[in-house]
């Protein structure tokens, strides 16, 4: 015969399991707990009727209607845990978007740095190394520090050969100009400093001259070394190590030329070695072809003269070149014009990202 | 410069292949500019002989030939030249071969049925002369099957070679040569050159006539030669000319052309029969003409030198003669003249009359004085040997200058300034072969420089000869140590800043952008500049004829020009000078910028995640103010104020400041200005002045100060104040600040609204205030007491209330 007791139990066991698993979300199953846990629920009120049962009865029904209470939480928690990821997974199946749709640039990716200024930090990393400083000058420039203290004489033809532009006539009839070239940089620097001096000049210079190579406003960079005992050699090896390091090659053949400059004596210009067999691009450091970067040579005994140093006690040397020039041959641009034309097109394909800063640790044009 | 090999091979016995003489001449310092050489071109056309010639069977004008051109068969050729006949020797072409003149490649081809395997050619078709009657005629000698250029002289490659401003002397072949002599490259010829005995007086006196004022002509020289033929000069002198590219006129024009470029010595030949009364060398009366011989007429004025006879001017000193007293086929006597220009005001003369020639490229360069005498005799014996007749005694007026100098030369200059080791002996040959003249002994050495090297001032200089004669590529490369100092920066505060404010403005999108640093005069009045201080006297452009005072114009130019590419939405800057006035001090570094459209900072134009609506002032106010901070100006201390200059929206536009140094201005540009300057806004844009920046007190290594993390959170408190709305909220936000410096860490805007709901003068201001306790918990009697402040002090303050 069965157990009147044990089976009404299992009775109610059967019908909680059924609506615990039959609870359709959170709430619905709350009301199940309530309904058997709550404090009139079905299994608190056996839990409660304990207490009346004599001892021997307790011993047997107190096991029977604990255990049922713990089975119960189980199955209430285990329901729980089911419908609530269910109801995530339901939530998070209504929440997908397109994660294809483009984005907006962020300003740093699409503003841009003028290739000009680019070079110029370069240049400055690869001759800071060789403790250079910067030096700079005015734009508008009187003839003493353009011309005659680089020891251009007065109607001279390669002062001509400058096509200046000139300022009106001031009150003293002098005329200032826009200075043809950054070397009265060099004058400037001589007559505030005691040599040694090392500096490099970049700036805007000016000639009245438009054509497909030339524009009125370009740049320059001078360099300028005065002590005791530079000479030729010194700038050689100069020259060389900032080729190799602009340009990021093992090694360049260089050619230097004997040339004239008012300001210089000797005077040389300079080939560097190139492949100019591909159509279009040029390599350096390879090839059998030549290409003229640079003018220099040491600084004239007169313009140190002018300068007020001794050239039989101080002398130096001197090279300058083309900013723009430079720029072109290390990144392929063909047309200096468009160097000037703030064109959004050509600034943002030949410019340079705002942190990519041109260091010698992380590679110049990394 | 260009000369001829063969030219050259009169001044130098070459011991070096011709290609090592190009390679050195650049070495040397006469740069190669281009070498061209016929034979080259022309190395497919070979000489043919013509065999048999006989009647096209089907055409009258036309002849089938058998060309032999040495070895194999003989080619048939059908040919059109009325001169084609048996045993002729002529130019073949083979097939395949292209004709220069018009790029035609040849084929086997069929003429009126009749195979024609290759063509005969005249000297038209080679681009050689204009003759096109008939096929060339060459030598009855000419091997068949030879090259023809050679064959006739063509294989005389031409080079040119850029003459620096001091080499004066290499602007005449035999100057050429003496520098490859003494590179090593051969023999230099250098025959004495005889003088000319005078068979009678000079019929033409000459006399310099300066007056009181400084003479332009040191020293003028000049002899008849009476009962000349002039003609055509000889095959050799015109081919010579011809291949520089000189024309030939006639023997006396070209002999004067032929001692240019031969030996830098220009001369000048007129006739004598055209000549009335005395030659006066004197400056030119201001209005007196010259038809010049280029067949100008030049206006004198008194800064220039003439030589003139009793009827007016005869010619333009040393630069160009008059056509009027030119030598042609009539002349019968003949003046030459050898003589001696003031370099300087030749150059003047030339440039302000534009005109540019042979003889003024080198007398304003400096030419030999002492070859003034020499050069005549040389002249009259090419006359005397071409033209014939009988030379008078020479003329000299004025004196040749003695530019005899001696320089004390130190051997050891050599290795001071180059670092070269060169032995005293080379350093003896190189110059010795240049023509110095050296006595004494080392250690010093007295060098006097020839007469040609004019450019010779000091040591400096012939260290430079001996260092290009040994050559450059003995100097060796030195390493120049870098020095004790240590490593330390070296830019200027000022460049320092120029380089943060670039790399800030383009993070924030902006592309950075080099402009003329001139603009129009329109465009520097609107923008605060235009004095005519800094107006180019001599602009390349109307539109670029004043030094810009701002950055602003050139930018928004550029913005108008992409908008016209089609690019409406861009954002521009440039850091860069202005000027003010001409002095160094009148320039500043700048940093502006500007925005077109809906050029915004995280992006233009139509976007799925919102579409950017135009640019404003508050876009140019951070754009400035990033600028600012990434140059370390202290941002948190500026004020602003609502004052720009004039090219500004006065009510859209503001000043950055520190009392009175106004470092920076921001807002939308000035409808007015834009439309002054045919620009479509809304634009809007900023400057900074980089130089007004004030520098922080320089410390090698900064320490930060200590930083104070409270273990506390901090409270906020929202208020909304309705005030005019002519009050700043910048006077809202100190005023609130001010009520507990050390409690109110920070007070922030979140809310303006002006309109619908509040009074018409009045706007509404939320405000965000965020109190951080230090030691405990604020009590909320303690954060009521703050906020009640802080009413009462803005109610006070600015007039506000607080809304409801």
């Amino acid at each position: 015969m069965s157990d009147p007791v044990n089976s009404t139990l299992d009775t109610l066991e059967q019908e909680l399991s059924a609506a615990i698993n039959g609870a359709a979300d959170e709430a619905a199953l709350e009301q199940v707990r309530i309904s058997a846990l709550g404090k009139k629920g079905q299994v608190s009120e056996l839990l409660k009727s304990l207490g009346g049962m004599s001892p021997e009865e307790r011993k047997v029904q107190g096991p029977a209607i604990n255990g049922l209470r713990d089975r119960v939480q189980t199955l209430l928690a285990t329901r729980k845990d089911a419908l609530k990821s269910a109801a995530l997974e339901a939530r998070l199946a209504t929440e997908r978007v397109d994660v294809t749709l483009p984005m907006r640039e962020t300003p740093a990716e699409t503003g841009r740095v003028h290739p000009i200024a680019q070079v110029t930090e370069e240049l400055v990393a690869i001759f800071a190394d060789m403790g250079f400083s910067v030096a700079e000058g005015p734009d508008i420039e009187d003839d003493f520090h353009n011309f005659t203290a680089l020891n251009f004489p007065p109607g001279h033809p390669a002062r001509e050969m400058h096509d200046t532009f000139f300022l009106p006539p001031d009150e003293t009839g002098g005329r200032k100009v826009l200075r043809t070239h950054t070397s009265p940089v060099q004058v400037r620097t001589m007559l505030s400093k005691k040599p040694p001096i090392r500096v490099i000049c970049p700036g805007r210079t000016y000639r009245c001259d438009s054509d497909q190579t030339h524009t009125p406003m370009f740049h320059q960079v001078e360099g300028l070394v005065i002590d005791k005992g530079a000479h030729l050699g010194h700038l050689k090896w100069i020259l060389e190590e900032f080729c190799k390091a602009f340009f990021e090659v093992e090694g360049v053949k260089m050619r230097f030329r004997p040339s004239f400059f008012p300001f210089t004596e000797p005077s040389m210009e300079v080939d560097i070695q190139c492949d100019r067999s591909r159509p279009g691009e040029i390599r350096f450091g390879e090839g059998n072809d030549w290409l003229e970067i640079l003018g220099c040579g040491m600084v004239h005994p007169n313009v140190l003269r002018n300068c007020g140093l001794d050239p039989d006690e101080y002398q130096g040397f001197a090279w300058g070149m083309g900013i723009d020039r430079i720029a072109m041959l290390k990144y392929g641009m063909s047309d200096l014009r468009a160097f000037f034309e703030a064109d959004v097109r050509w600034l943002s394909h030949y410019g340079f990202r705002p942190l990519d800063f041109p260091t010698l640790a992380g590679g110049l044009s990394a | 410069m260009k000369f001829s090999y063969s030219w050259l091979k009169e001044h130098l016995e070459p011991n070096a292949s011709f290609e090592e003489i190009v390679e050195r001449l650049s070495l040397i310092g006469l740069e190669v500019e281009g070498v061209e050489d016929k034979a080259k071109a022309l190395s497919a056309f070979v000489v043919g002989e013509i065999l048999t010639a006989s009647k096209h069977p089907n055409a009258d004008k036309l002849q089938v030939c058998s060309v032999s051109i040495g070895a194999g068969e003989p080619i048939q050729v059908v040919c059109g030249a009325p001169n084609a006949r048996a045993g002729l020797k002529t130019v073949f072409a083979a097939p395949g071969t292209v004709i220069p003149t018009n790029g035609m490649q040849l084929k086997i081809g069929k003429i009126r049925d009749v195979e024609s395997r290759g063509m005969l050619c005249s000297a038209r078709e080679l681009g050689l002369s204009e003759e096109h009657d008939g096929i060339m005629e060459l030598p009855v000698d000419a091997p068949a099957g030879a090259p023809f250029a050679e064959v006739i002289g063509l294989d005389d490659p031409v080079v040119e070679i850029a003459v620096t401003p001091n080499r004066a002397d290499c602007l005449g072949v035999s100057g050429v040569a003496r520098d490859l002599a003494a590179a090593g490259l051969g023999e230099l010829m250098n025959p004495r050159i005889k003088p000319v005995e005078g068979a009678f007086p000079s019929p033409v006196s000459v006399r310099l006539d300066f007056g009181d004022t400084p003479s332009l002509c040191p020293a003028f020289a000049l002899r008849v030669i009476r009962g000349v033929k002039n003609g055509p000069s000889p095959q050799w002198m015109q081919d010579k000319l011809r291949a520089i590219g000189l024309r030939p006129i006639n023997a006396l024009v070209d002999i004067t052309n032929f001692m240019t470029f031969d030996r830098n010595r220009p001369l000048h030949v007129f006739d004598a029969k055209k000549v009335t009364g005395e030659l006066v060398v004197r400056r030119a009366k201001a209005g007196e003409t010259l038809l010049a011989l280029d067949g100008k007429t030049y206006t004198l004025d008194d800064t220039m030198c003439v030589i003139a006879d009793d009827k007016g001017v005869e010619s333009l000193a040393g630069v160009m003669g008059g056509e009027e007293s030119g030598c042609d086929d009539a002349t019968v006597d003949v003046v030459v003249e050898s003589a001696l220009w003031e370099p300087i005001n030749i150059a003047q003369t030339g440039r302000k009359l534009g005109l540019n020639s042979d003889a003024r490229f080198r007398f304003e360069r400096g030419i030999d004085p002492a070859f003034t005498l020499p050069g005549l005799d040389l002249a009259t014996h090419l006359i005397l040997d071409i033209c014939g007749g009988e030379p008078s005694e020479v003329v000299l007026a004025g004196a040749i200058p003695d530019t005899t100098r001696t320089i004390a030369f130190p051997l050891s200059e050599v290795k001071r300034l180059t670092g070269l080791d060169a032995s005293e002996q080379e350093i003896r040959d190189v110059l010795t072969a240049l023509g110095f003249g050296l006595s004494g002994a080392a250690p010093v050495l007295e060098v006097v420089p020839p007469s040609w090297r004019g450019d010779i001032e000091g040591k400096a200089d012939l260290v430079e000869e001996v260092v290009r004669i040994l050559g450059l590529e003995r100097v060796p490369a030195t390493e120049l140590p870098r020095g004790e100092d240590a490593r330390k920066p070296i830019l200027t505060p000022l460049q320092r800043r120029s380089r943060k404010a670039r790399r800030g403005l383009a993070a924030r999108g902006l592309v950075e952008a080099v402009t003329w640093s001139f603009v129009s005069h329109k465009e520097a009045e609107l923008f605060g500049g235009g004095a005519p201080a800094i107006a180019l006297s001599n602009p390349i452009a109307a539109e670029l004829s004043d030094m810009r005072p701002s950055l602003l114009p050139g930018l928004i130019r550029a913005a108008q020009a992409n908008a016209d590419r089609g690019f409406a939405d861009t954002a521009l800057f440039e850091v860069g000078q202005t000027f003010a006035g001409d002095k160094p001090t009148d320039q500043s570094q700048c940093a502006s910028g500007i925005r077109r459209g809906t050029a915004k900072p995280f992006g233009a134009g139509r976007h799925w995640s919102g579409t950017a609506g135009a640019v404003d002032v508050f876009d140019a106010k951070a754009d400035a103010l990033a600028a600012l901070a990434a140059c370390n100006a202290p941002v948190a201390n500026l004020q602003v104020t609502a004052d720009a200059p004039s090219w500004y929206h006065p009510g859209r536009s503001g000043s950055l400041r520190l009392g009175s140094n106004a470092m920076a201005h921001f807002g939308e540009i000035h409808p007015a200005v834009l439309e002054a300057l045919d620009v479509k806004g809304p634009v809007v844009g900023f400057e900074i002045v980089l130089d007004k920046i004030p520098e922080p007190k320089a410390k090698p290594t900064k320490v930060k100060p200590q930083i104070d993390l409270s273990a506390f959170q901090p409270v906020t408190r929202d208020f909304a104040f309705l005030v005019e709305r002519t009050v700043s909220a910048a006077d809202i936000l100190k005023v609130a600040q001010g009520v507990d410096k050390k409690l109110i860490t920070s007070v922030g805007v979140f809310d303006l609204y002006e309109g619908k709901g509040i009074d018409e003068a009045k706007k509404s201001v939320a405000v965000e205030v965020t109190l951080q306790p230090r030691e405990r918990t604020l009590t909320d009697k303690e954060i009521e007491d703050v906020a009640a402040k802080i009413v009462a002090e803005v109610t006070k303050k600015t007039g506000a209330t607080l809304r409801a």
